[in-house]
């Protein structure tokens, strides 16, 4: 579980986060949603410790990220996964370089031991024959696997992926998100998702957390989602009509049951 | 200006100190030496040699015409090409091409490295990016260089050779006494310590300026031309310190 507490952070005297608090349950799919410029990318790197808040606390279950020295840090970041927007692949290793990279440089295991675990991992996120491969040979989508690969070849205990379905297709992007959530319930990573893309919201939003103008705004989960009625979330989440007709038929769902 | 460049130089020793640690896995790092002594160093070989080649037979020819005299030994060609070969050209003039080359080439990577977040992924791994990346890239450019340097030389006497057995500007024997008369071997020493200096500030600058890029591919660029740019002026800076303080 990953907590953050009062976080507030500033840029060049520009204040950016306001007081954010919110909680990020273990074995679940957290995602922190808000539109472009509302502050959820630098709350995450600030969860990461990318950035450090001028206020506030994150704590790595129970453990305050401010509080450790750096071998504890370092420590850690091994538990730690990142997929990145731009999948942040090394350029001059292939797809197997990239995925044996951490275990290479932290796991104890035997190189043979490492690349069991990388072909695992490799085959774990639906890659054939790509092991060869260098980044620019393979497209978008297969990038991001091989960045989910290579996020949990060391079993991370905190998985970030930050807006994994940018630039992907529709069908790509339900790939990935399906991917993501399996990993998380398998393992039972904490897993933490910045997103806009509204059907990663409304599939596998287990836990959600509406950042609008550096400000928490909103709680909950892809249930309670259709139920809410904060007018920015709603502006935000059901911007597209076609979101529209889904609340609308949710809400007069709801309505029939009751 | 004065603040801006008091800070980034600040900014650069706080980032070399990053830099210059033990590595945190010994294997990856002779790795990455011997990929980048390959990249850096064995890559610039044509360069070096096609460069001081014609380099060497200009300064042949130019000696040749300027300083042919009754008052003057035919010989003192051969010797002066040696000395411009040995005390400026294999040195700092090659370095100033290199830095070109190599410093645009780091520079390049690692600020596409940057805004890809290549350099975020490995601090997240818990590596320290700046040892990872530069420190292989600094080591092995130094360790090349000599070799670099040497070649240069060999190259540009052998370009002087050529010019004295294919032209009626003098003789094949006169040019090698003349490269052979009063030869200093401090003085090819002295050329290898500036290589190996300004080899440390192409890569550190380089990597410095690529390390700290903000933005997208025309920050890339810019960093490349401005690692070019600041490294070739303190290159002449060098070179005015090293020759004071090693040939006086």
């Amino acid at each position: 579980m990953i907590e953050a507490k009062h976080v507030s952070k500033w840029f060049d005297g520009q204040r950016i986060l306001y007081d954010v608090t919110a909680t990020f349950e273990t074995g679940k799919t957290n995602l922190i949603i808000g539109q472009s410029g509302s502050g959820k990318t630098v709350f995450m790197k600030c969860l990461i410790g990318l950035h450090t808040p001028e206020e506030g606390e994150i704590l790595y279950d129970g453990r305050r990220f401010r509080d450790m020295d750096l071998s504890q840090k370092r420590k850690l970041r091994n538990e730690i996964g990142m997929l990145f927007q731009g999948s942040a692949l090394f350029d001059n290793e292939t797809v197997l370089g990239n995925v044996m990279f951490p275990l290479k440089m932290f796991s104890p295991d035997t190189h043979k031991q490492q690349l069991e675990r990388a072909h695992f991992c490799i085959e774990r996120v639906g890659l054939k024959n790509a092991d060869d491969k260098f980044p620019s040979e393979i497209s978008g989508g297969m990038q991001k696997r091989v960045a989910i690969a290579r996020a949990i070849a060391l079993n991370p205990k905190y998985l970030f992926c930050d807006e994994p379905n940018s630039g992907l297709d529709p069908q790509t992007s339900l790939l990935i998100d399906a991917l993501l959530s399996d990993i998380t319930h398998e393992y039972g990573i904490t897993t933490i998702i910045n997103t806009h893309d509204m059907n990663s919201v409304l599939g596998i939003g287990e836990n959600i957390v509406f950042i609008n103008k550096g400000h928490c705004d909103w709680k909950g989960n892809d249930h309670t989602i259709y139920a809410s009625k904060n007018e920015d979330l709603n502006n935000f989440v059901f911007a597209s009509p076609l979101f529209k007709e889904v609340k609308h038929y949710m809400e007069k769902r709801e309505l029939d049951q009751k | 200006m004065l603040i801006g460049s008091i800070k980034s130089f600040g900014r650069y020793c706080v980032f070399m100190t990053q830099v210059i640690r033990i590595p945190d896995k010994w294997r990856e790092f002779f790795k990455s030496l011997v990929f980048e002594i390959s990249k850096l160093g064995v890559d610039s070989i044509p360069l070096v040699i096609i460069i001081s080649l014609f380099i060497g037979a200009v300064i042949c020819i130019q000696m040749t015409l300027n300083i042919t005299s009754p008052m003057i030994p035919a010989y003192s060609t051969g010797m002066a090409t040696r000395e411009i070969l040995v005390l400026e050209f294999s040195s700092t003039m090659m370095c100033l091409i290199l830095a070109g080359k190599v410093g645009s080439n780091i520079a390049s990577e690692i600020g596409t490295m940057r805004v890809t977040e290549q350099i975020d992924a490995l601090e997240i791994m818990g590596i320290n990016s700046a040892n990872f990346i530069v420190l292989p890239k600094i080591v092995g450019f130094i360790l090349f260089v000599p070799v670099l340097c040497i070649l240069s030389m060999f190259m540009g006497l052998l370009g002087g050779a050529f010019i004295a057995e294919f032209t009626d500007m003098l003789t094949l024997e006169n040019y090698v006494y003349g490269i052979q008369s009063f030869f200093i071997p401090w003085n090819v020493y002295y050329s290898i310590i500036k290589t190996v200096v300004f080899a440390y500030i192409i890569t550190s600058i380089a990597a410095y300026y690529g390390y700290y890029v903000n933005g997208g591919a025309l920050e890339v660029g810019k960093a490349s031309t401005n690692a070019v740019v600041s490294s070739s002026i303190i290159i002449l800076l060098a070179d005015v310190i090293l020759t004071k303080l090693l040939l006086q």
